[in-house]
This record gives C-alpha cells, sequence and structure tokens, in this order.
C-alpha cells in the first residue's frame, strides 16, 4: 500500500466522488448496491444495500407443506442447490424423526459434495474473471456441466434441482449416473486433472498473488464476531466445519481435513476453496466406494420408510388403498406436521447453512427461518473493502462468494 | 517555378501508397479481431465464431455492418461535439502512424524506382511517438465528456497509465538510438540488414519496451482503462454504434503498428534472417520482406493476444508501481550502461 500525502483541512484534493457500485454492475454478480466514497480509486466509506431481489421466502414458507418448501430453497444458493435441498430435507427428517438409511446418507454425501465443488469453482474462477484472467473460469465450467448432468440423471433438472424428497431420493441412481461420476472422477480425464491445471494458472501467479493478498482480509476475531461461517471463517483460521463438527447424513464415516488459512485475504479463501475442492473430491470417492458396498436387497434402498411424507409408488397408489390416501393427503399438502421446534444446519458451499423450524401443528410451518450465510458476510463487506482500492472491492465481493439470491432470500 | 520540380507521378506515387497502407492496416486490423476471437477460443477449449462464411472468415465483416446499423446513443448531458472527437481522434492517430514504417525495400515498378515507405523522415521514431501520445487525448476525451464517473476513471486511468510507460518506453530506446545513431526507421533496418538485430545489443531494452507496448496498447496485464469487471466499459461505457466500434478498431491497429515497430526497431524489419537479399532481383526481394515483416508482426500479435487470455490484470497501483519504480531504473540503467559500452567500444 503506498503512502498517502498529507492535504490541509478543505484544499480541493480532499474531495470525494460517489460512486454507485450497483445494483447493476458487472462485478455484483446479482443484484448488490453499494454507495462508495471514493478519493481517487480509494474506497473512503462504503455503504450497503440489501433487498433487491427479496422474495419472502420465509413468509411463504408459512403457508406451504413441507415439500412444497423445497423449491424455494433452490434459489436461496443457486450455485449449489442441492445442498440447500438437502439440508431442508435433514431439517424435516429431524422434526418427524425420522432416520434414514446409510445408502441414503451417502448418495446425499455424494450429491452435496458435487454440489460444494460447483460452487467453489464458481467461486474461485470468478475471482479469476474479476481479477481479469477470463480462461481458467471456462476451463473449470466444462466440469460443471458434467456435475449437473449428473444432477440431470438423478433428478432431471440442473440448476434449480428440487432433488430429493423428505425421506430419501425420489428414485434410486441410475447406472448412467454412476458412470457419468466415474467420468467426473477420473484422475487423468476428469476434474482432478482439470483442477489441477486450475491452479497452476492461478495458485502461483504473480499478479494473481499481488492482487488477492492482504486485499479484504479479516482476522479470525473479527470474523467471529460476525458470525462468518465456511470457507471465508476458515481462511481466517478458525477450523470450524459443521460435517466435522455436528455431523449430519453419516459425514462422521468419512475422512477430510479441513484446510484453514491464517490471513482471512481474498488469496487464503482462494486456497481454502480450492483444498476443499479436493477434499470433496475424496469424499465423494469414499462414499462411492462404500455405495458400491451394499449388495441384495440394501443395493436397491433409495429412501427411508416414511409413508406419510414419501410418496409412494404410482402402481400402488392404483393399487393399494393405503397408498392411495397417503398419496392424495401428500399431494393436497394435508400431511399435518407434529408441533415442535428444530434447528439444523448443513455446511453449506458458502458456510453454515440453518434452517430453524418452528411447527405448531398443522400442515404448515409456524415459521420458519433461513440462516443464509451470504447475508452475514455483507455485512462485513464495507469494513472490509474501507482503505482499498476499487479494484480490490471488487475481488472481495467475488471471493466473498456473496450470491444475491441467498443473501435475499 | 517550384511547382515545376515538384514530380506529379511521386504525388500519385505517394497517395497510392497512403491509401494502400492505410487500407492494409484496416484490413489487418479488422482481421486481428478475428484472429482475437479464434485464439481466445483455441485458449479456451471453444471454436470460436465460425458461422459467417468459410472458417467464419467473413465475421469481422458482419460485426462492422452490426455496428453501423446499431442505434447512435449521444448522452444528454455529455458535451456533444467532444463526445464526437474522442473516437475520431482514437482512430486518426492510430491510422496515422503507420506513415513512417518501412514495409519493404523500394520495388522495381516499370523502370522507376518506388519506396515501400510513406515518408523516409529523419525523425521517423520521433514522430511515432508524437502521434501515439495524442492517441491518449481520445481516450480521455471520450472519458471526459460521456459525463459518467466509470467512464472519467477509465479516461484518467489510461492518461496517467500512457504517460508512466511512455517515460520508460522513450528511455528504453535511447539506449537503442546510441547504438544506432539515427532517429530514422529505415536508416535502423539498412544497419540491421548488414550486421545483427538490435535485440542482440539492446534485449533488456527490448523487454522494457515489449511491456511498455502493452500498457499503450492498453492490452491485459494494462487494461485498466477498461476493465470490464470494475469500470463496466471504462472510458467507452457511454459509447454505441460506430464510435464505439472506432475506440475498440483503434485499439488492434495501434497493436498492429507497435507490433510492426517492434519487429523493425529490434528484429530487424523486413530483413529476412541468415539470406542474403542482395542475390534476388530488386521486386522479389522487396515482396518477400514484405512477408518477413509481416510474420514477424503476426508473432508479436500472437503473443498480445495469448499473454491476454491467460494473465489477469494488474491494480492500479501496482502498476503505477512497475512503471515508476521498476521500469523507469531499469531503462536508466540500461541507457547507462549502453552508453558506457558505446563509448567504450568506438
Amino acid at each position: 500500500m503506498s503512502e498517502h500525502i498529507l492535504l490541509p483541512e478543505g484544499s480541493l484534493e480532499k474531495q470525494t466522488t460517489t460512486l454507485n457500485l450497483g445494483p447493476t454492475h458487472p462485478a455484483t454478480h446479482g443484484v448488490f448496491q453499494n454507495i462508495l466514497e471514493l478519493d481517487g480509486e480509494r474506497v473512503m466509506k462504503a455503504t450497503s444495500t440489501v433487498g433487491y431481489i427479496h422474495r419472502a421466502f420465509e413468509k411463504i414458507a408459512e403457508r406451504r407443506a413441507l415439500y412444497q418448501i423445497t423449491p424455494l430453497t433452490d434459489r436461496l444458493n443457486y450455485c449449489s442447490s442441492p445442498i440447500n435441498n438437502m439440508g431442508w430435507h435433514l431439517t424435516c427428517e429431524k422434526l418427524l424423526g425420522v432416520s434414514t438409511p446409510k445408502r441414503v446418507d451417502y448418495l446425499r454425501v455424494i450429491i452435496m459434495e458435487l454440489a460444494r465443488i460447483a460452487d467453489h469453482l464458481i467461486c474461485n474462477s470468478i475471482v479469476g474473471v474479476d481479477s481479469g484472467a477470463y480462461s481458467g473460469f471456462l476451463y473449470v465450467m466444462q466440469y460443471r456441466e458434467l456435475i449437473y448432468e449428473i444432477y440431470e440423471e438423478v433428478c432431471g433438472s440442473r440448476l434449480t434441482t428440487n432433488i430429493g424428497r423428505i425421506g430419501g431420493f425420489e428414485r434410486n441412481f441410475t447406472n448412467a449416473a454412476f458412470e457419468k461420476l466415474e467420468k467426473f472422477l477420473d484422475e487423468k480425464t476428469g476434474y482432478p486433472a482439470q483442477l489441477r491445471e486450475f491452479e497452476k494458472l492461478f495458485t502461483r501467479n504473480r499478479i494473481f498473488m499481488e492482487r488477492t493478498i492482504g486485499c479484504g482480509p479479516i482476522s479470525a476475531e473479527r470474523a467471529k464476531n460476525y458470525g462468518f461461517t465456511g470457507p471465508n471463517l476458515r481462511a481466517a483460521g478458525i477450523d470450524y466445519d459443521v460435517r466435522h463438527h455436528n455431523p449430519y447424513s453419516s459425514y462422521e464415516d468419512f475422512d477430510f481435513a479441513i484446510p484453514v488459512g491464517t490471513t482471512g485475504d481474498c488469496y487464503d479463501r482462494f486456497l481454502v476453496r480450492n483444498e476443499e475442492m479436493w477434499q470433496s473430491l475424496s469424499i465423494i470417492k469414499q462414499a462411492y466406494r462404500k455405495v458400491q458396498g451394499f449388495t441384495g436387497a440394501e443395493a436397491d434402498v433409495y429412501h427411508a420408510d416414511v409413508p406419510a411424507y414419501y410418496l409412494p409408488e404410482k402402481k400402488d397408489v392404483y393399487t393399494k388403498m393405503e397408498a392411495l390416501i397417503y398419496h392424495f393427503k401428500i399431494i393436497m399438502g394435508e400431511a399435518d406436521i407434529p408441533a415442535g421446534e428444530v434447528y439444523h444446519s448443513v455446511e453449506g458451499a458458502n458456510g453454515e447453512l440453518g434452517y430453524y423450524l418452528i411447527s405448531d401443528g398443522g400442515r404448515t410451518p409456524y415459521r420458519l427461518h433461513f440462516r443464509r450465510p451470504c447475508f452475514i458476510y455483507y455485512q462485513a463487506y464495507p469494513e472490509l473493502i474501507q482503505g482499498g482500492m476499487l479494484s480490490d472491492a471488487v475481488i472481495t465481493m467475488s471471493s466473498l462468494n456473496l450470491i444475491a439470491g441467498e443473501l435475499d432470500a | 517555378m517550384y511547382l515545376s520540380t515538384i514530380d506529379i507521378s511521386l504525388i500519385l506515387e505517394k497517395l497510392i501508397l497512403i491509401v494502400v497502407v492505410v487500407s492494409a492496416s484496416l484490413v489487418v486490423a479488422m482481421y486481428t479481431t478475428f484472429a482475437e476471437r479464434k485464439v481466445a477460443a483455441v485458449l479456451q477449449d471453444r471454436r470460436g465464431p465460425n458461422r459467417a462464411g468459410p472458417f467464419g472468415l467473413l465475421q469481422p465483416l458482419a460485426d462492422g455492418l452490426k455496428l453501423f446499423f446499431k442505434e447512435e446513443i449521444i448522452p444528454n448531458l455529455s458535451s456533444k461535439f467532444l463526445f464526437i472527437l474522442g473516437p475520431a481522434l482514437a482512430m486518426l492517430t492510430a491510422c496515422m502512424t503507420s506513415a513512417v514504417i518501412p514495409w519493404g525495400d523500394h520495388i522495381d515498378f516499370f523502370g522507376r524506382n518506388v519506396s515501400l515507405q510513406i515518408a523516409d523522415v529523419n525523425i521517423g521514431i520521433l514522430y511515432v511517438f508524437g502521434v501515439v501520445s495524442l492517441g491518449v487525448y481520445g481516450i480521455m476525451i471520450g472519458g471526459w465528456a460521456s459525463n459518467n464517473k466509470f467512464s472519467l476513471m477509465g479516461g484518467l486511468r489510461a492518461a496517467s497509465q500512457i504517460i508512466s510507460y511512455e517515460l520508460a518506453m522513450g528511455i528504453s530506446l535511447i539506449a537503442l538510438l546510441m547504438i544506432t545513431g539515427t532517429l530514422s526507421l529505415k536508416e535502423m533496418v539498412v544497419q540491421q540488414q548488414g550486421g545483427f538485430w538490435n535485440i542482440v545489443y539492446q534485449p533488456l531494452g527490448f523487454l522494457i519496451f515489449l511491456i511498455c507496448s502493452f500498457a499503450e496498447c492498453n492490452r491485459t496485464p494494462f487494461d485498466l482503462p477498461e476493465a470490464e469487471n470494475e469500470l463496466i466499459g471504462g472510458y467507452h461505457t457511454e459509447y454505441s454504434s460506430m464510435k464505439l466500434g472506432f475506440y475498440l478498431f483503434s485499439e488492434y491497429i495501434n497493436m498492429f503498428i507497435s507490433s510492426v515497430v517492434m519487429s523493425t526497431l529490434f528484429f530487424g524489419g523486413y530483413d529476412i534472417p541468415f539470406f542474403d537479399e542482395s542475390v534476388l532481383s530488386p521486386n522479389v526481394a522487396a515482396i518477400l520482406g514484405i512477408a518477413a515483416l509481416m510474420t514477424k508482426t503476426l508473432i508479436f500479435i500472437f503473443l498480445f493476444m495469448w499473454v491476454r487470455w491467460t494473465i489477469p490484470r494488474f491494480r492500479y497501483d501496482q502498476l503505477m508501481h512497475l512503471g515508476w519504480r521498476i521500469l523507469i531504473p531499469l531503462a536508466l540503467f540500461n541507457m547507462l550502461a549502453t552508453g558506457a559500452g558505446v563509448l567504450y567500444f568506438n
């Protein structure tokens, strides 16, 4: 950082400019407004605005049956919707007291870790794009396509997945899905090779390092006070990971490391995310091996036995009385949920994604709150960019992985 | 009485040459935009434009046509005259530089000795510098006249960047001039034809010159004036239609001219390496010379693109740091060392 020349009070050079960074600006991936007070290119003060795509999801959820809330969660962090979906299903299962078979847990882990990779690769490559290197973005983007094809094979959709059901998956994974997974995991032609190339392009790139080291840093103390979680907290040096500290979906069965940084700047966040992708790849491989280990009837299990909330098979609906009743009740949203209060959180790609669900009985939640990590990061954003250059502000925003859909809910 | 001493055919010859050179550099610049997209596509595992014409060869024409037919928007609160002057100036200065470049040796045209250089002025390289420096006015005026903060910042960035890097560029050139002892580009080429290329004597000077050329052309890693992610479009945020086209186009012409200047100054211009041109008939030698110059130029243009699609850009303060604290001292050192060398050997 260069030194500032001290000017007398009231001199013309001390005047600042107001600049609207957003709501429509190429750097704000989504709709954020930041009113910056600039001294030349230096950010003296920043004021953030939220609410540009607030869609009142929490309120809408109060009028919906549990399974109808899943599509709402898609639209939080749309870069990794499967994690949101699974987090919501796990919350419901906690309230309903459903325990899922191991195979379902492992399949969920595969999907969640794929989503984490999809999210991290976008975030990291966008940091590259915002620093002016576009090619790396397209390199990894091809492999997000492979991930999306796996989603497609499992649930039929790509971006807003609505994947899985309360109790498990809507159908068993097909062989094609596993083949695509193998193609993605292949050391030579799959994602690992590409990730290595991506790292080669950026990690020791002198210009990239100069741009990101010391850019938008946050201390562990400040990060904790703000309530940071996920990669952004880990980059600051705190090894908090929901998957390890409060395991869900049988994460305790897996062996993985939690990468941490030291300074909490953009470079550390970049490195932490890269390393997490490697860890995710390792988790997926472990999970895939475990899934392959199931034999006989166990190999066909893809959902828990929760007839009141899990749609029966169509052929049963036509032939069995019970199935017809459940089908009707679920579709019409008449499946009553027990009264209670649960909080469940998953390690979202962005941080701890929590669902706080209060039910007073009846068919819909009494109150549902999403703990959205982006909302918390964004509060710290003005502090992070203060004193930096305008270009730092842009990189910091993409490196925090602020997703407007999640921020405004 | 002087009129009779002016050779009418000379005027005609020069006029034709001007038309040929300017239109050739326009065509090259046009196809550079195409090459840029294709090179980017190759580097990014894509196909690139391939719909207009065979292999997409008509793409630049389609692009140009599109820009012409786009709606022309002049912001209400802009200064209209300056808003139009900006891109015009950028284009004009970009086209003017080609006047002093020796494209080849003489050709024999029906007994008439035609020089393949529009003007062999004895201050050739100074002229190039002068005109290139004027180019920044186009960007600054455009950025200021747009009455948009992003444009203004882009214009300011461009101005400070070009001024800073021109210093280092000029100083690195002084060292070269000490060796060649001439400012005429033609002279320099002739000197290099006899002996080694100047790159052998001036490797450091060339490196500095190359870096500065990237900065002068606003190319990555020095593309701050139009950094899309920060300044939207930089100085041309408010521009549309062919005025935007002029800005984009002048950038490519500048890139072409810089490549030619670099080839001429450091890589022997139209000299064919390891080959004695005097054994050929002058016409064949001239044509081969043009081809040699073009090959060198294309290699440089490819280098510009390769770098652009590989590395990130600097931050504003880092750019200034590199320019003032690293390149200028290095260039000064190079100048001193060269001076000492020249003094010692002569």
